[in-house]
């Protein structure tokens, strides 16, 4: 395993300021892209958007049914439509619209859920999304992803511009080092990325958890000798079948590790294709258990419940019988 | 077309909607006949779409919102070309794309609905992108009266008016009958002229059965510049079949084969 982490770019920007700095380059030249935004411009990140734009952001007001309807109409008529809200009302209060105006009428709406999973911390359970892989997931004709950093996050989003399929994008709001690989390949939307290799164990994050998975991985190589390797599986549908087989056959044990409740995200959807593909190692989810969360800032709730440098070494060391 | 021609039209569509429900043995009777005069104005007078144009972008855009009364959309389409009327004989049969509501799957159709508050919302976004690109099609929408207490038709109402989307129309199906009852006494959104006009758009009330009051309507938008356009079709559930009008039984009856025959026959005197 060479070294995945590279110190001086440690602190990166948050993802969504990528997002909007990307989508603020692409603008430049199609001006089809289209920020529709549900009083979420600030949060979002989106400001200098909307000043240098102005004829290209639409402000729908706090409204998120009216805001996915909305983008809905203005992709089914040939717009680039980027529908930013918080995660949790976006994917939550206007799920009908997804289901029925996105994906089903299969108009290519970018769905952009921001500050999402614990990410607004104290402000609690309200404004958490703990559900939306879950409830995505089983929705037909939608993308599903969740970029780890700031490199998967405008390729992410120049892919969604170029694409005319309706998509979920996830973003938090922490700043996240850029990883970097041995063999960097080119970034597709259901094709995981091999962060580091090793073959005692393997870590399948996504989003904001790849991060401390790496940690994890890097402590437990340095203080145990255990080789991890660490997958960012941004794309939690369509889920990297081909990887995932790979791992199976070759890894030691698998942990999950998501922002997200247990239940229905990308460990279960990790396990549900293990388990019909002959998997019979050591395998555990790391997420949310089933309950409001413990108050705390982002940082302080994902290590409440072990999603930490700690907490998944710790875990990994248990699954692999050594503590 | 004459007038006589295009009351012959409503005539035959009326026939047609009760021929595929009886065929599917499903279906939304009541409000299909009540919508149909209004859908035979847009689709043989008002509204510039067309098989032949269906794909330029320039096209005018009917989004159903009351999806329910699919069959009503699906005989004007047939007989506007958009597919074989006998495709209708498979109407909700195992395998076929005539499902009972819109779907994007059959010709024509603009968007999937079927989920009541959607309609006006996507349209909205297609009358919004066509100022955006300085186009000059128009957008229409049908809602039921029924569906006016979700909350995202008040949403987007307040949006076409904020972004003053006089290329938008939308036409509420007022039959003033849903599943459970009256609306007034499942939940009164009377007066919804006055509702609507204090939400920025302009509105008339129409006889939605009156086919000439309709086209002048329609000829008259938009009602007042810079203002989305509301058209209060006040309609008869069940329209044309006496014993069927104003019958909440008949929201989604199926005429037995007796009564059938009975509702062609005063259909075909009335031709």
């Amino acid at each position: 395993m060479g070294s995945p982490l590279v110190e001086s770019q440690v602190g990166a920007k948050p993802n969504l300021e990528v997002f909007s700095s990307t989508l603020q380059e692409l603008a430049e030249t199609d001006k089809d892209i289209v920020a529709v935004t549900s009083d979420s411009r600030g949060s979002g990140k989106l400001v200098p958007f909307g000043k240098k734009y102005p004829k290209q952001i639409v402000e729908i007001g706090i409204a998120e049914q009216n805001l996915v309807g909305v983008a809905a109409g203005l992709a089914s008529a040939g717009k680039k439509a980027f529908a930013v809200s918080p995660a949790c009302f976006l994917t939550a209060r206007a799920l009908e619209q997804i289901k029925n105006d996105v994906a089903y009428s299969d108009n290519p709406v970018r769905l952009i859920g921001i500050s999402a999973g614990v990410s607004y911390g104290a402000l609690g359970s309200t404004h958490h999304s703990l559900h939306d892989y879950a409830a995505l997931r089983a929705i037909n004709n939608l993308i599903v992803a969740a970029p780890a950093d700031n490199y998967e996050t405008e390729q992410a989003i120049k892919l969604a511009a170029a694409s005319n399929k309706p998509l979920y994008l996830r973003f938090g709001k922490k700043n996240m080092p850029l990883l970097t690989t041995d063999e960097e390949v080119p970034f597709q939307f259901g094709k995981g990325r091999v962060i580091c290799k090793g073959s005692d164990l393997t870590f399948i994050a996504c989003g904001e958890t790849v991060y401390p998975a790496l940690q994890a991985a890097e402590k437990l190589r340095n203080e145990q000798g255990i080789e991890a390797t660490v997958i960012s599986m941004h794309t939690i549908k369509p889920l990297d079948k081909v990887l995932l087989q790979e791992i199976a056959e070759s890894t030691g044990a698998i942990i999950t590790v998501e922002e997200h409740s247990i239940y229905g995200g990308l460990g279960e959807a990790c396990a549900s294709f293990l388990l019909q593909n002959q998997y019979n190692k050591p395998f555990k989810i790391v997420g949310i258990p089933d309950e409001y969360t413990v108050t705390g800032s982002q940082v302080e709730i994902l290590d409440h419940y072990g999603i930490s440098k700690e907490g998944l070494s710790n875990t990994a060391l248990k699954l692999l019988g050594k503590m | 077309m004459t007038e006589n021609e295009l009351a012959q039209k409503s005539n035959q569509y009326r026939q047609r909607i009760l021929k595929y429900i009886v065929g599917a043995n499903a279906g939304h009777t009541g409000g299909s006949l009540s919508c149909i005069d209004i859908l035979n104005v847009l689709y043989n007078y008002t509204l510039n779409v067309s098989p032949q144009n269906f794909s330029s972008p320039d096209r005018d855009r009917y989004i159903q919102s009351k999806g329910h009364c699919v069959e009503a959309l699906f005989v004007v389409l047939a007989d506007k070309g958009f597919f074989p009327e006998e495709d209708l004989n498979t109407l909700c049969k195992y395998q076929s794309h005539y499902i009972g509501h819109p779907t994007k799957k059959v010709k024509g159709v603009e968007q999937n609905t079927g989920a009541l508050g959607h309609g006006l919302p996507i349209s909205v976004g297609n009358a919004l992108a066509a100022k955006m690109d300085e186009k000059d099609f128009r957008v229409f929408t049908l809602m039921g009266d029924g569906e006016l207490p979700e909350g995202s038709n008040w949403e987007a109402a307040l949006t076409a008016a904020h972004y003053k989307l006089d290329n938008l129309c939308a036409i509420i199906d007022k039959n003033s009958l849903q599943i459970t009852g009256s609306t007034a006494d499942v939940c009164n959104t009377d007066p919804i002229d006055e509702k609507f006009e204090s939400f920025g758009w302009a509105v008339k009330h129409v006889d939605g059965h009156d086919l000439k009051a309709l086209k002048e309507a329609f000829d008259s938008l938009p009602f007042e510049a810079g203002k989305p356009s509301l058209v209060i079709a006040h309609t008869v559930k069940g329209k044309g079949v006496s014993f069927m009008e104003n019958q909440i039984s008949w929201h989604h009856g199926v005429p037995s084969k007796e009564q059938y025959a009975d509702a062609l026959k005063e259909l075909s005197e009335a031709l």
